[in-house]
């Protein structure tokens, strides 16, 4: 078995953060599951910087994951709480219902 | 053997990826994305990031996945509805997976490293055996990058009050102790003394 080098990891970051592009396309009526899927492009974002990290001994990569993890974090709170208020005044969750702001 | 190790995360990871955006039901799609952050924190482990790997375990599978589960839990929706158009999307999503995935991966491939990328370390990382990863992650953020810390807890506080301002709703018709009125209540409001005639009753 080969040894395990940068390119490993970023093949595999790059797999997961399309996956996570394929989410949204395919749940394309689920708020919840494109939640996911950015939850997901962002974990592969940070496997990058942490490898990169790691194999170029920078310390600065696995800083600068900290704040993505924060990042994410708030964004999946905020977002979770709109589609709470967004279910609780139009009782659907729907993508292609949310246009009350189309002018 | 981390090769090994590394073979089955990334596997397990790409698989509960996988799984998360394919999944019938929602709820078993947040569960394969805690397995996804628990594979990937394993990678975390292997890369030498100890503490980023606590953390996506105790932040991403304690709290982000659990508000999920949560959400997906609360809201009474027909999840089953919301999937028609999935057999309609697959062949457009896979068409854009697959250009975007292998320009990703040859970007990768062609491209080479500067070979004086160690000397242009911002801040080389300390041997494990000397320093442990934690509180080598610890010297940086109290220090360098302290002000960057500092807003990172803002923004955090900020997702919390946001969060809380948008799901609170004063509900009307509950009964409720409140100290202020209480307090402000006089002796006037409440008694009244009345003189009564003797033997005539009110």
């Amino acid at each position: 078995m080969a040894e395990i080098g940068l390119n490993h990891y970023l093949v595999l970051a790059a797999i997961v953060f399309t996956l996570g592009i394929c989410g949204i396309f395919l749940n394309r009526k689920n708020v919840i599951v494109i939640l996911m899927s950015v939850e997901l492009m962002l974990l592969a974002v940070n496997i990058n910087f942490v490898a990169f990290s790691s194999f170029l001994h920078d310390m600065v990569g696995q800083v600068f994951t900290m704040f993505v993890l924060t990042v994410a974090a708030a964004e999946a709170a905020i977002g979770l709480a709109i589609l709470m208020v967004y279910f609780r005044n139009r009782g659907t969750i729907a993508v292609e219902d949310i246009n009350m702001m189309k002018g | 053997m981390i090769a090994l190790a590394f073979w089955l995360f990334a596997t397990l990871t790409v698989a509960s990826a996988v799984m998360v955006i394919s999944a019938r039901n929602t709820v078993h799609s947040v569960l394969f994305l805690i397995f996804c952050f628990f594979n990937a924190a394993g990678l975390f482990v292997l890369l030498g990031a100890e503490f980023l790997a606590m953390i996506l375990v105790v932040v991403y599978v304690g709290a982000v996945a659990v508000l999920f589960l949560f959400v997906v839990m609360m809201l009474d929706i027909d999840f089953t509805e919301l999937r028609q158009g999935f057999l309609r999307y697959l062949p457009v999503g896979i068409v854009v997976g697959v250009v975007l995935c292998v320009e990703i991966v040859f970007v990768f491939k062609t491209w080479i490293l500067n070979p004086d990328m160690a000397t242009v370390a911002a801040a080389v990382t300390p041997p494990l055996d000397q320093i442990s990863n934690t509180q080598a992650l610890g010297s940086l953020i109290y220090t360098h990058y302290v002000y960057a810390f500092q807003a990172s807890g803002l923004i955090l506080l900020v997702a919390m009050i946001g969060a809380i301002m948008l799901t609170h709703r004063a509900r009307v018709g509950v009964r409720k102790q409140t100290i202020s009125t209480q307090v402000a209540r006089k002796r006037e409001d409440a008694v009244t003394v009345v003189k009564v005639p003797t033997g005539e009753g009110i």
